[in-house]
């Protein structure tokens, strides 16, 4: 039974979308918020922010994560800035402007009214924040600074050091512990959600384990919020926290909910390589650092080699000699085009034999010319704590010589699907920020993934759920003894229990590495028919090895950190099968999704807009059964959809 | 490299734990210290052995999840940095390492090297925030704060609430803490109208959860990933007192 999908796009303006739907929707009384219970399953920048808000207005909520505290979600990780249409530089941004570059950034493959939405907010999270007490960056006259970021041609991003998502979490994780405190949200550390409940067709609550004494936990509330962020670690190396994973996400589609855009993986450009088979990790460096690093390669082959054999070392190179390949391709954008653009050129650099380090999958991120112009002093204020990070891991000092750089997975724009109003295809089952699909399209601009957690979680969602709580006043508290609990604590213990029987002889990461390999391989920066088949069938043969020959030391009831990975890699070998399946489907380029059949003569993105500017939403059918797809059309009323230039 | 590694193990909260040896051989100077332990516990499960239980996520020095006692020192060798982002290049090769769990009363042993430092949060939720409502706030550019300030209130706000300081003091401190969170919002305008309330109440929660006294001795500050200085405990100090005196 093939969707039936209602955007919920409220008619009217672009401008009056957004107020015109606030002014529609239900509210629900001070005295009936009181009776109504909310579960919120992460405490990233969305999580936390929508609980603290939710609390704030008397629900009651329950907040779940998988860390010893809230402020340790991965959103703490993000390092460069958060974008917003305040116009402080007078460089003429408007929250038209914002709205187009992250539709354009997108690669048209989001929904207009939802981004539009995005950039309208985008103004009030920096004013929450700086309320909050968040010290974001200042100019001498004590107001706002700014820089740039990849994609835009204005300075808009605000950012605390190389520390704004601390900063912004710690802001959110505050408000949250102002309620915590008030006694109007309850915080469940270490916990993970291993099923979502559902009951006559509404989301009524979770399964959760307790990490610390493996406790099966039941879970009743109102609404469900899902918050756990994305999935990119079904390629095993990646800039993701370790336990960052898409097992919530997953537990949703499984139990019906329509998982949107799989495919969109956000690749970054500016990653630092990997080195030997030993790596459990991959560490990014901002993107701020293009605002002043220029990325290059040699152009003579015969550096190159000088450079891999030591004979030379990169600042040998004489300037002439040096390509720096985005300034030549794209002009009017230069280092600073968006991160798909960016890992695109770095690949099509390294597969011409240009790579500069010995397994010849690195560029250079080159901090001369700045260093020249504005003095290491100013540099070091800048990027400080980057360029001692990168020393820490890499023993080069970027002061002295370029910054070796190479794309790595990062982000995941695909996701669970919402309406407008955040609400998945389940009624009751909301989906926020990285975790659902709607706002980047098919590549996120930099700076956009803190602006969309935060909008989601103290702007949007805390209205429009109501929504759909006005509709539950009258209802009493649920209960988790019912059959629907039952059955699906049931089946938690039943997949637990057939982990830890299998008794193989690889461990998690040993397949998971595999998974990874396939994946990195085969659906990764450049995808053909030919490599995606390939991947459907290896995955499908490697989730077979694992329910036959993992191997899951420890029991059930105790701290168990190798069931916790088994759990999430068992969703993983399912969900990286639909990735490759969403790819394959479709027969386009268009953001970080890279189809080599379809590019133009220059190696830029291809889109099919006539057959593909669709949101592709995918149903559950079983584990090993095709899933099935239903089309959202992606209709631009206001904007034209070109071909994405970033060359002048 | 060769390492020969003497790890705390404990099955529990309520277990007797006790040093365990190993051995961990062919690792790359550029391996960091956690992939180091785990290719340990890949080695334990082949083994079928219970692998080693530690904390850790981000790996890039920032979620404050990873802590490790390393050859007696939190977050072992090397100034300004957590347990995530130390390599092997800072060990001699065939070196005896021994790693434990944060050792502090309050923060009690949950398995190995894992420990529960919840009384972190309860003391955060006890005023180390500003109470404002979502949407209740003026313009983001309407209060100016002077760059000297907004930096030194970042400065502070680095805290990765690690506990390495808790769990370095002789006394059991967490003093650095506190003062890291009032301090960040001490230097900002926003956070003054609370201020007094703030201190105190923080204050009054770490005594509550059995945290030591501080003796100025320093050690916190020395072993704090983010070079947190305690010249915020001195500002710390100032807030309460003068909080007090108010009184």
């Amino acid at each position: 039974m093939a969707f039936k999908l209602d955007a919920k796009i409220p008619a009217g303006a672009l401008a009056d979308k957004w107020s015109n739907h606030k002014a529609a929707i239900k509210v629900v009384s001070p005295a009936n918020k009181r009776k109504l219970d909310i579960i919120i399953v992460g405490t990233g920048l969305g999580g936390a922010s929508a609980a603290a808000s939710l609390g704030e207005l008397g629900y009651n909520v329950k907040v779940f994560c998988i860390q010893d505290s809230p402020r340790r979600a991965h959103s703490i990780a993000a390092q460069g800035g958060i974008n917003a249409a305040k116009n402080y530089q007078n460089d003429n941004d408007s929250v038209y402007r914002l709205f187009y570059d992250t539709i354009k950034g997108g690669d048209y493959r989001a929904r207009e009214a939802n981004v539009y939405r995005l950039a309208e907010v985008s103004n009030l999270i920096i004013d929450q924040c700086v309320a909050q007490g968040v010290p974001f960056a200042r100019e001498y006259g004590g107001l706002l600074a700014n820089r740039s970021f990849g994609g835009a041609q204005v300075s808009r991003t605000f950012y605390a050091r190389g520390q704004t998502g601390q900063q912004l979490l710690l802001g959110a994780y505050a408000a949250l512990n102002k309620e915590i405190a008030a006694g109007s949200v309850k915080s469940y550390p270490r916990h993970e959600m291993l099923d979502i409940v559902i009951e006559d067709g509404e989301a009524k609550g979770i399964i959760a384990r307790n990490l610390v004494t493996g406790e099966i936990e039941r879970h009743g509330a109102h609404a469900v919020v899902i918050a756990t962020g994305g999935y990119g670690n079904v390629f095993f190396l990646s800039t993701n926290a370790m336990a960052s994973n898409g097992s919530a996400a997953f537990q949703c589609y499984r139990k019906g909910a329509g998982f949107a855009n799989p495919c969109f993986t956000q690749i970054h450009p500016t990653c630092i390589p990997v080195h030997g088979d030993q790596q459990s990790k991959l560490t990014l460096m901002s993107e701020s650092l293009r605002n002043d690093g220029r990325i290059w390669v040699p152009k003579k082959i015969e550096d190159v080699k000088a450079i891999r054999s030591g004979a030379k070392k990169p600042s040998d190179i004489a300037e002439e000699d040096r390509d720096y390949y985005l300034e030549r391709r794209y002009p009017a954008f230069g280092n600073l085009v968006p991160r798909d653009v960016a890992s695109r050129a770095a690949k099509e650099r390294c597969d011409a034999g240009f790579g500069v380090n010995e397994t010849g999958l690195a560029v250079f991120l080159d901090f001369k010319t700045a260093i020249e112009r504005l003095g290491k002093e100013i540099i070091k204020q800048r990027y400080g704590n980057l360029f001692d990070m990168y020393e820490e891991i890499t023993d080069v000092s970027p002061y002295e010589q370029p910054m070796q750089i190479f794309p790595a997975v990062h982000y995941t724009m695909g996701g669970i699907w919402v309406d407008y109003n955040l609400m998945t295809t389940i009624p009751g089952l909301y989906a926020i920020g990285e975790a659902n699909f709607s706002d980047h399209g098919a590549n996120r601009l930099g700076a956009s993934a803190l602006m969309q957690g935060l909008a989601d979680g103290y702007f949007v969602l805390p209205y429009t759920i109501g929504d759909y709580l006005s509709k539950k006043i009258q209802a009493p508290k649920v209960k988790t003894d019912t059959k629907a609990f039952d059955e699906a604590e049931k089946s938690v213990k039943e997949r637990i229990a057939k982990l830890l029987s299998i008794n193989g002889k690889q461990s998690v990461d040993d397949i998971h590495k595999k998974l990874g390999h396939i994946m990195w391989e085969n659906v990764g920066m450049a995808r053909t028919k030919e490599s995606l088949e390939r991947a459907i069938t290896e995955i499908q043969a490697l989730r077979k090895e694992f329910w036959k020959d993992v191997k899951v030391v420890g029991k059930a009831d105790d701290f168990n950190v190798e069931l916790e990975k088994a759990l999430r890699l068992a969703d993983f070998l399912e969900l990286g099968e639909l990735m490759a399946r969403d790819a394959l489907n479709r027969e386009e380029s268009c953001g970080g999704h890279f189809r080599s059949e379809h590019q133009t003569e220059e190696g830029e993105a291809l889109r099919h807009d006539d057959k593909f500017a669709y949101a592709a939403v995918w149903e559950y059918k079983g584990m090993d059964q095709a899933p099935e797809m239903t089309q959202e059309a992606l209709d631009y009323e206001f904007t034209h959809r070109a071909q994405r230039n970033y060359k002048d | 490299m060769n390492f020969t590694l003497k790890i705390w193990r404990q099955k529990d909260a309520k277990s007797q734990g006790a040093f365990e040896t190993y051995k961990v051989e062919n690792i790359s100077a550029d391996t960091s210290f956690l992939e180091m332990l785990d290719i340990l516990n890949n080695d334990l499960v082949h083994q079928g052995k219970e692998p080693v239980a530690f904390d850790h996520d981000c790996r890039e020095g920032i979620c404050g999840m990873c802590s490790l006692h390393i050859d007696g020192r939190a977050h072992g060798p090397g100034d300004g940095a957590t347990t995530c982002q130390i390599y092997m290049r800072k060990f001699k090769d065939g070196a005896t390492i021994t790693i434990e769990p944060w050792r502090s009363a309050a923060f009690p042993v949950i398995k190995d090297l894992v420990v529960n430092r919840g009384a972190y949060d309860q003391i955060l939720q006890a005023g180390g925030f500003v109470s404002v409502r979502t949407n209740s706030v003026p313009d983001g550019n309407a209060i100016p704060i002077a760059k000297a300030d907004a930096d030194e209130s970042m400065d502070a706000a680095a805290c990765v609430g690690c506990g390495a300081c808790a769990a370095t003091c002789k006394n059991g401190s967490a003093m650095l803490f506190v003062a890291a969170r009032v301090s960040s919002l001490a230097k900002l305008p926003q956070g003054r109208v609370e201020g007094a309330r703030r201190a105190k109440a923080m204050v009054a929660k770490m005594d509550e959860l059995g945290f030591g006294n501080c003796t100025n001795t320093g050690a916190c500050q020395a072993e704090c990933p983010k070079q947190i200085s305690i010249a915020h405990i001195a500002r710390l100090n100032r807030e309460f007192l003068s909080a007090k005196l108010d009184d």
